[in-house]
């Protein structure tokens, strides 16, 4: 075992499937050399040299792009893209060919690559910096959305999104790269893709949340706890597939759903849970199922971010209302 | 060959004339009599497949197609010259190099009838589906070739694009990527000069096509498309340089697209018909038939004898394949990941049982 935060332990991930895979390979803006603007991948280029740990061009597009291509000629590539708002030049090779190779060659052509993709908001960062879009990736045929919110898990997803023939966003938490130190098996384990993990059981309300927001319902469930309320809280892990099994069982069990979420509120991740609660466990429901997510609005620059991002106090109050309806 | 044919002097390579005249003889490609007429009868086989598909849509028995018509030379030309183990990325007007990688007529038939199942490209080797997003493919050809080249694998990826394509980013990332890299890779344009309406000239202000390659840092010739040995010299000139020295290379074809951009299309609306006629000179397989028949190797009576077997093959084939082909329930759930989510799998169970209540109710 050892302390391990988000960044090391996707770090000791990618070093891992670098080490016993010859056909994996990372690259990005800035992934190489400097090993990441984050540092996510420092030391890795040195280790396994610039064949395989490399800077690229500075084009989202040709990243996915040309990723496709080594994915289907045999490779396993590990892409990045420095910041979550940059994606978007790679918008068409991704809705056009990653998520659709595999259905458009009738299965002839896998497309096992991964896009690590820094996600979310709380870093007082520039425009484009802050952006949080499962859900425009979870809403894609033919992709599968994964968020880790622990060390542990970043690392046992990652490596379980490596060996996955199907392609996968990796979502990391970038507001928490570094918030959280755990101890964290050096050796190789995975965290199966499609799993959400039940954090805490509780009995009055079902708390569903992932990524950066687990920390501030945890923070909510001490004020919850105080109060005398009993908070089942869910780790979603990966967003789709969605574990509606797990999540359902839970809400059946509280009579109560809030979903927490950093994403814009229409049309999102809550959205899905609202309809599950309504879909599958309508009948065991003792109040209105509940969203808690930013507004539908772009994110604001630092200086109003405050305004924008959930607090636990934000998470309480909907917490007891839902409780006390 | 890249020395004497530089973009920046616009100078087009070509082997024979509008008379199927040789008018560059250091260039013309080492072939026995005997391959010269598999070229000429790959062609015919193309352009004949081509009519009858069209034939085939306006009878409402095919979807939309894009035509080949008057640019066989250039995909039958890769075709002969690509090796076992080369990738084809093929943008969508490629019939010469799909069959020549082992794409059945058959598979071809169920694309255009609406299959997914035209692209299993069962019996294929290293090709890829034909890619509608204009340029994307592009970069599945450069990232290819950066995997042959790390895997050490000695192959060369040739991705195809039209005219309209140059003007997409994906077309300039990918021959950026592929020049920084330096990865075996040969990117073809069909200058066909139109992108469905548009003409060429209002795509770039580029001297021509093949010139871009410099702005990358990569090989560039400008080809005569029409002239299927120009397209045979070129591909294999650029085959050997690519896979030896690893380096990218660009090659521009200039054709004309003789036939609508795709059955939907008018081209009647857009250009005149002098402008027909004056491409019709330059049309391959009349240009390689002079040139056979000089050399007495092909007459008109072999011309239409063949013309029939093929069209009888063709038909034959179609008619099979209409009758076989299925599109089960299952297909549209099977494939869209390699391993299905099991709400998917509720989806499908969620739909047979209406299904079921559908059947019951009659």
């Amino acid at each position: 075992m050892k302390a391990m935060n988000i960044v090391s332990a996707i770090n000791d991930a990618l070093d891992i499937k670098l080490s016993e895979d010859k056909n994996v390979v990372v690259y990005g803006e800035d992934v190489g050399f400097e090993g990441g603007v984050f540092r996510v991948t420092e030391g890795l280029q040195k280790k396994y040299g610039v064949e395989r740990v490399f800077d690229s061009p500075l084009a989202e597009s040709g990243i996915v792009g040309t990723a496709v291509g080594m994915a289907v000629a045999g490779l396993r590539p590990v892409v990045e893209m420095q910041f979550c708002g940059f994606i978007y030049p790679a918008f068409n090779q991704i809705i056009s060919h990653v998520s659709r190779m595999h259905n458009r060659s009738r299965g002839r052509h896998k497309v096992p690559m991964v896009i690590r993709l820094p996600y979310g908001g709380g870093i007082n960062a520039l425009e484009h910096h802050s952006e949080s879009m499962e859900s425009i990736f979870a809403h894609i045929p033919g992709l599968k959305v994964v968020v880790p919110s622990t060390p542990h898990d970043a690392k046992g997803l990652l490596i379980s999104a490596i060996e996955s023939d199907d392609p996968i966003l990796f979502l990391e938490p970038k507001r928490i790269y570094r918030a959280i130190k755990q101890e964290v098996s050096e050796e190789k384990f995975s965290v199966p893709i499609g799993k959400a993990k039940v954090l805490a059981q509780g009995t009055d309300v079902t708390v569903v949340a992932y990524g950066a927001m687990i920390r501030e319902v945890q923070k909510a469930m001490v004020m919850a706890k105080e109060a005398g309320y009993s908070v089942e809280l869910i780790d979603l892990r990966t967003i789709y597939p969605l574990d509606k099994e797990t999540v359902t069982a839970s809400i059946k069990k509280t009579g109560r759903i809030i979903f927490v979420g950093e994403e814009p509120r229409s049309f999102g991740v809550g959205s899905e849970i609202m309809a599950l609660a309504n879909e599958e466990a309508f009948l065991h429901l003792e109040a209105p199922p509940k969203r808690v997510t930013a507004f539908d609005v772009i994110v604001p620059y630092p200086r109003g971010e405050h305004h924008y991002m959930i607090t636990p106090e934000k998470i309480f109050y909907e917490i007891e209302r839902t409780i006390k309806f | 060959m890249f020395d004497q044919f530089d973009p920046a002097d616009n100078k087009m390579l070509q082997v024979i004339d509008n008379d199927g005249k040789v008018i560059a003889k250091e260039w013309m490609p080492q072939l026995t009599d005997e391959e010269m007429v598999k070229l000429y009868k790959d062609m015919l086989f193309v352009r004949t497949l081509d009519f009858m598909i069209v034939s085939y849509q306006r009878q409402g028995r095919v979807y939309t197609y894009p035509p080949n018509y008057g640019q066989e030379a250039i995909s039958v030309a890769a075709g002969a010259v690509m090796r076992h183990d080369d990738w084809l990325v093929p943008a969508f007007r490629e019939l010469g190099a799909y069959l020549a990688k082992g794409m059945s007529v058959k598979e071809i038939f169920m694309f255009n009838m609406g299959f997914e199942e035209g692209l299993r490209l069962k019996e294929t080797h290293h090709m890829l589906p034909m890619s509608v997003p204009i340029a994307s493919q592009l970069l599945h050809a450069a990232g290819i070739a950066y995997a042959a080249k790390y895997l050490k694998k000695d192959e060369v990826a040739f991705g195809f694009v039209g005219d309209g394509g140059t003007s997409e980013g994906d077309f300039h990332e990918a021959l950026n990527f592929a020049g920084v890299w330096k990865v075996p890779v040969i990117f073809v344009v069909q200058n066909n000069q139109y992108a469905i309406s548009v003409p060429v000239k209002m795509q770039t202000a580029s001297l021509n096509m093949a010139i871009k390659s410099k702005a990358y840092g990569i090989k560039g010739i400008k080809v005569d498309g029409n002239d299927i040995f120009a397209m045979v010299a070129a591909f294999r000139f650029a085959q050997e340089y690519a896979r030896k020295e690893s380096q990218a290379v660009l090659i521009e074809a200039v054709t004309y697209r003789k036939g609508a951009h795709t059955t939907s299309d008018d081209p009647t609306k857009y250009r005149t018909t002098d402008e027909e006629k004056e491409w019709d000179l330059k049309d391959p397989l009349r240009r390689m038939k002079l040139f056979l028949e000089q050399k007495n190797l092909w007459t008109n009576a072999e011309e239409e004898r063949i013309s029939e077997e093929y069209k009888k093959e063709i038909d034959r084939q179609f008619v099979e394949t209409e009758e076989t082909v299925q599109y089960p329930l299952e297909d549209v759930f099977k494939y869209t990941y390699a391993e299905m989510p099991q709400d998917l799998r509720d989806q499908q169970i969620e739909h047979e049982k209406f299904l079921q209540w559908k059947t019951a109710r009659k």
